[in-house]
């Protein structure tokens, strides 16, 4: 099951999805890239940068030699053999010790720029998997409702893969290239400029040729990925609704539909991947042909040509121009190929940067959370825990500070939200909580109750109105204080990789094992976690796959009971948990509440009753509000809800 | 793996290649036509050197030349067909398979389905058959081509010089030696590296989606410190993995070099002392040329090996899917009408688990419901309510005992039949995307709107239907994420109900319907289907409480079945959580 989520997890926006991207500003993007790189590991890329020249001028001279071992030993030493001389090898030999030298500096050189670029890779890639992860902790809640999860993973996978790849292999590969092309250029230019011209010439037919063939293979991919998604798209639903299909007997209605989008997949992929196919041929015979117009004009000009003509060239030099349109012809090829690269992680590099260039969250808050003591009937702050908290409020305007016990009472005044400017959520809504008190809502979904909660912890901030926290504006208060002294229990857990210990211990990273435990017997967690395997250290994986949801809920229970909180916010669970697990859910739901001040947003009877008000929201607006009898007894839209009477219905 | 465990997967899904097998054998070939000019290309391009240019004979050189083009023009035209058809059978094999699990999962009872995530069957359809089409389009232009190539540069080394080609024989063993010790090494490592990858994506995925927590908690700064060990792990891992393999090129390099120096040592030699008579010097510029055929090959196929072998995990996966067998079949003689909807349980028992073992889910469960009743099912989670309902449209097939549905085993009828007549409204239901009536008619695909509209209202879906913009044609998102948890089941509900079932079972269908609603759907039931067996599985006692008959379950078996009165005075489960929820709703979910 872990294994399956871990999948999951890399497919998000395939590597390949969508068209080729259009970016804004390539450049702009790629010097970013590289500033980047640079910015930890100048020296470490220079280094890389004068291997890379080393490796290629012993990669051309290595091409050189050959015309060095016909024209300067072989021609004449047989030569000397055929008159009848003894043969004199050791030019030869020292020539060949030579050449081994400067092979083995390229090797080196290229072993020493392979492992260099390991350390800049997978540096760079390090550096920015933690700066994206600390921005992304940084980041207002908002930003996660705005942003499809899988589109953040994809950032964390596929984005950085391709940069990955950029950096470690396309980027040298390119500067390679690069280098050769200009010294194989300058070495042909010397030995036979026309012939270089001949050159150049296919080279620019191979170029257009490539051109063609990888525009039109770039127009079926756009169409296979188009294709692809959709099928993607079908196979998803289908899949997680194939219990529905097997019910429906919709199985041969599924196969004609899914035939009819693979047979379309199958036929855009296959004319994609012939043009993809088919540019190496081409780009390898058009290679040929040069080869052979070089051939056939170099032996006019070695032969036809009087040698006395500035465009003559001899045997041992028609030979190594040969060798080089070879070498020639293959940095070209690898620079177009590339290309399309490039673009792509150009574009996964601009998510990445979007990423880090997202506004965080800000916190102007100034008055924040500390231990105190009470002497004489004043607070003072302590060093140590004392159980007892107070607001430490600095006054600018007079230079004072002020202590303000940490109690739990909580007032809206006049209160308006919306999640975007265009659409309110939630109106005016005004609301007294003292301390200990316990406030429920309850209304319809989308009424605005999870909403509410969610201002109190500052998750959004609010639009117009006051929130006021212990008489302070809660906008003065400083963010991880605030959220320190409220606790929350949301309806969907969210457990961590870890163990149970692990995960009850997030509510307080000092607790010790015997408070961990006294908080899950609190949260009547303790009895079921004994049960498990290994107990207390049972490893939890996949969010707590392999727990009931009962008993997921029963642990956040304890993480929020270990934090100890004055203010709780709490979800209750909907009806999907069995009756005797409620019971339990509910029983360490109410130990915890026992005490404070606690904002529950309500689906259960028993918890709703005993409240000491109850909000009813319709739409964005608190519509009534009182405790149960008040608002039984005003016979509105409570008692309707208590009751399950309508106007038109009575029930059984 | 073992050895034969592999061979029996790869002709299972060798099998899918199908009409596909012609571009499949013909890829090759082209592959050698086009090796096979690529060799003697080289040997022309010596011959203009050393037959043309050398004795200045420029006729021979047009002569060569123009063969040359017409070679070049021959490896092209293979090249191509090469391609086009590498392409065809590639694609159409990844169709196949695809196709060929597709059909498969189609076939799947509840428990195949159970036996896979739904992740999972979307990542073999998907990625895996996207790594076996890479990796077999890979195998048809290079499998033969790369040995081809360099036994054919091999040979044609051998032919110019026997001796002087040994260097070729030596270098390539000891390369391949070397290839085959790195590669082992490499995997073994990045095996590691991904699981530990993998890892970390995930913890970052809990992160992105335990956004709330971590905030709530102020847990920041903790999770930061934590992803900074992870990337320095990850990153002395990945380090350790690269520096094994960073030295492949080089060596390759080496190994090439050396080649080169030898080869010109003892070729100039050979040309030399021979006078010219036993090599010349065009002859040596192939001998060297060849070096990179040969050892460029070697270096491909050691490519192929590993990407071959990174798919076998794939394979293994798509195999699973192929090599389930659907274990729910229809019967040799299928019976196609119902008398009624009676149903009868007759000591039934059931277990999940196929080979027998651990505890039965299901325990001697025995009950007769008459054709017609209302019969409301309570019990906690893991009581099997949602098991003992599915038995009645054989989603699910008994281990013992068996299930009659009026009077006729559920295991003779033909299955599409028995599931029309018994209509299921799952726990975990979907919607597909498409329009409202889209939806509706998957119960009836040929129900007029009228009788869409008319299961609709009985759903008290009609309501907010008729308030969407474009009512029966408004589209719904996949998944049904556009409406609201209430507003899915009572569609899912009025699906259902358009198949006119003699059985309408309702697992706990209507939990984020508000009770007023509720009530009023049942009251239509009543109304307007009175013939019909119903069976509702709830949490809430005001959902099942009117029923004619309700079944307690407990822990597998039947604790108690009658009617509201007699159960509160007879079963202890039932009324302690009738008292729990005593006082009409037990829940605020969900108006409108």
């Amino acid at each position: 099951m872990a294994d399956e989520n871990v999948k999951e997890v890399k497919m998000g926006r395939g590597r390949n999805m969508g068209p080729m991207p259009k970016l804004e500003n390539p450049g702009k993007i790629l010097g970013r890239v590289l500033s980047y790189v640079f910015k930890d590991y100048l020296p470490a890329v220079i280094l890389v940068l004068v291997c890379i020249v080393i490796s290629v001028l012993a990669t051309i001279r290595g091409t050189m030699f050959l015309r060095t071992l016909i024209n300067d030993y072989i021609q004449p030493m047989l030569t000397d053999t055929l008159e009848g001389k003894t043969a004199d090898y050791s030019p030869l030999i020292k020539e060949l010790l030579i050449m081994a030298g400067i092979y083995l500096v390229g090797i080196l050189a290229n072993f020493l720029q392979g492992f260099i670029m390991i350390y800049v890779t997978q540096g760079t890639l390090r550096n920015l998997r933690y700066e994206l992860f600390s921005k992304m902790q940084r980041l207002p809640v908002k930003y996660f409702d705005t942003h499809a999860h899988g589109d953040i993973m994809s950032i964390y996978t596929n984005d950085i893969d391709t940069l990955r790849q950029m950096i470690s292999q396309t980027m040298p590969q390119f500067f390679n290239s690069g280098i050769t092309i200009v010294s194989v250029l300058i070495s042909m230019i010397i030995i036979s400029p026309a012939l270089t011209g001949v050159t150049l010439v296919m080279v620019g037919i191979m170029l257009f040729a490539t051109g063609k063939a990888a525009g039109g293979s770039g127009r079926f991919f756009v169409k296979q990925q188009k294709e692809l998604g959709e099928l993607n798209g079908f196979i998803e639903e289908m899949m997680e609704g194939q219990k529905v299909v097997k019910v429906f007997n919709h199985e041969e209605a599924n196969i004609s539909r899914f035939d009819e989008l693979n047979e379309r997949l199958c036929d855009s992929s296959c004319k994609a991947n012939q043009y993809v196919n088919i540019l190496g041929p081409i780009n390898a015979q058009l290679g040929n042909l040069s080869y052979v117009v070089c051939a056939v004009v170099g032996g006019i000009l070695a032969l036809v040509v009087d040698p006395a003509n500035a465009l003559a060239i001899n045997i041992g030099d028609l030979a190594s121009f040969l060798t080089f349109n070879k070498s020639f012809n293959m940095p070209i090829n690898q620079i177009s190929q590339q290309f399309t690269s490039i673009v792509m992680a150009l574009a996964g590099a601009d998510r990445i940067f979007k990423l880090l260039d997202e506004e965080p969250e800000t916190d102007e808050g100034y008055v924040c959370l500390v231990n105190a003591v009470e002497e004489n009937g004043v607070l003072k702050e302590s060093a140590e825990r004392t159980g007892l908290w107070a607001w430490k409020h600095y006054h600018k305007a007079d230079d004072t500070t002020t202590y303000v016990k940490l109690e739990g009472k909580v007032v809206f005044d006049g209160v308006d939200f919306g999640y975007t400017d265009e659409k309110q959520v939630l109106y005016d809504i005004q609301l007294f909580a003292k301390p200990g008190q316990k406030i429920a809502f309850v209304g319809s979904t989308g009424a605005g109750k999870t909403t509410i909660t969610n201002l109190i912890n500052r998750f959004y901030d609010i639009q117009d109105g006051k929130i006021r926290y212990d008489d302070i504006n809660i906008n003065k208060i400083k963010k991880d204080d605030l959220r320190h002294s409220l606790g929350m229990v949301l309806q969907e857990t969210q457990l961590f990789t870890g163990t149970v210990r692990d995960n009850i211990r997030y509510g307080r990273l000092d607790a010790t094992d015997e408070e961990v435990e006294a908080a899950a017997k609190l949260a009547n967690a303790d009895s079921f976690i004994k049960h498990l395997p290994k107990g207390y250290d049972t490893e939890l994986t996949g969010g707590g796959a392999s727990l009931s949801q009962g008993q997921r809920q029963l642990l956040s229970i304890a993480r929020a009971a270990i934090a100890d909180p004055p203010v709780l916010i709490l979800d209750e669970a909907t009806s999907s948990i069995d009756t005797r697990t409620e019971k339990l859910v509910q029983e360490g739901m109410d130990a915890l509440m026992n005490g404070r001040t606690t904002f529950v947003i309500a689906h259960r009877l028993s918890t709703v009753r005993n409240s000491n008000c109850i909000m009813v929201l319709e739409q964005g607006r608190i519509v009534e509000r009182g405790t149960h009898d008040e608002l039984l007894q005003q016979k509105g839209r409570y008692y309707q809800l208590y009751t399950g009477n309508t106007s038109e219905v009575m029930t059984a | 793996m073992p050895k034969e465990r592999v061979n029996d997967m790869l002709k299972k899904l060798a099998a899918y290649i199908k009409e596909y097998k012609a571009p499949s054998i013909a890829t090759p070939i082209c592959m050698i036509f086009e090796v096979l000019f690529e060799i003697l290309i080289p040997m022309l391009m010596a011959s203009i050197v050393d037959d043309g240019i050398s004795k200045g004979d420029l006729p021979h050189i047009y002569k060569t030349g123009a063969l040359m083009v017409v070679l070049a023009v021959c490896g092209l035209i293979s090249g191509l067909l090469g391609g086009v058809f590498a392409a065809k059978a590639a694609t159409g094999f990844a169709k196949n398979l695809r196709k060929g699990m597709f059909d498969r999962i189609q076939t799947f009872s509840f428990s195949n389905i159970d036996h896979f995530s739904t992740a999972g069957l979307v990542t073999r359809l998907t990625t895996d058959v996207t790594n076996i089409q890479n990796a077999y389009q890979m195998m048809l232009r290079m499998c033969f081509r790369a040995p081809f190539s360099m036994i054919l540069a091999m040979a044609a080394a051998f032919t110019i010089s026997a001796k002087i080609s040994l260097v070729y024989l030596v270098a390539v063993l000891a390369l391949s030696t070397f290839l085959i010790f790195i590669m082992r090494r490499g995997m073994k490592y990045f095996t590691q590296v991904f699981k530990k990858y993998d890892e970390m994506n995930a913890t970052v995925q809990e992160n992105v989606k335990g956004m709330r927590v971590v905030k709530a908690y102020v847990r920041e700064d903790y999770e930061i410190s934590r992803m900074k060990t992870a990337c320095e792990n990850i990153y002395r891992l990945f380090v350790k993995a690269e520096k094994n393999i960073v030295i492949n090129f080089p060596v390759m390099m080496f190994t090439v070099d050396a080649c080169i120096l030898l080869i010109s040592w003892l070729g100039a030699k050979m040309i030399v002392n021979s006078g010219g008579t036993l090599l010349e010097t065009g002859d040596l510029m192939s001998l060297l040329a060849y070096c990179m055929n040969i050892l460029m090959s070697l270096m491909m196929m050691s490519m192929i090996f590993v990407m071959v072998s990174m798919s076998i995990a794939s394979a293994e996966r798509i195999c699973e899917v192929l090599d389930e067998e659907p274990d729910i079949r229809q019967p040799e003689k299928p019976v196609t009408s119902m008398r009624d909807g009676s149903i009868e349980f007759k000591n039934v028992f059931f277990n999940y688990n196929r080979d027998g073992s651990g505890e039965p889910v299901l325990k001697d469960v025995n009950l007769s419901i008459k054709s017609g009743e209302t019969i409301g099912i309570l019990g906690g989670t893991g009581s099997s309510k949602s098991t003992l309902v599915s038995l009645i449209s054989r989603l699910y097939d008994v281990t013992g005992g068996s299930v009659k549905v009026g009077g006729v085993d559920v295991k003779d009828y033909d299955i599409s039949f028995l599931r029309d007549q018994v209509s299921v409204v799952l726990q975990k239901n979907v919607l597909f995307s498409g329009s409202i009536l889209d939806n509706l008619r998957w119960g009836k695909p040929d129900a007029t709107e009228e009788e869409c509209i008319n299961a609709a209202k009985m759903a008290c879906a009609d309501e907010f239907i008729e308030k969407m913009p474009e009512r029966y044609e408004t589209r719904i998102d996949q998944g049904g994420s556009n409406v609201s948890g209430g507003q899915k089941q009572r569609l899912c509900i009025a699906r259902a109900l358009l198949k006119s079932p003699k059985v309408l079972i309702l697992d706990d269908s209507t939990s984020a319907v508000d009770t007023a609603t509720d009530a009023k759907i049942r009251k239509a039931f009543r109304e307007v289907i009175p013939g019909t067996t119903k069976l509702i599985i709830s949490q809430r006692v005001s959902s099942i409480m009117d029923a004619d008959r309700i079944i307690v379950l407990d822990d597998g078996k039947v604790d108690g079945f009658g009617t509201h009165e007699e159960l509160l005075g007879s079963n202890d489960i039932y009324r302690d959580v009738y008292e729990t929820q005593t006082g009409g709703s037990g829940d605020f979910d969900e108006v409108g």
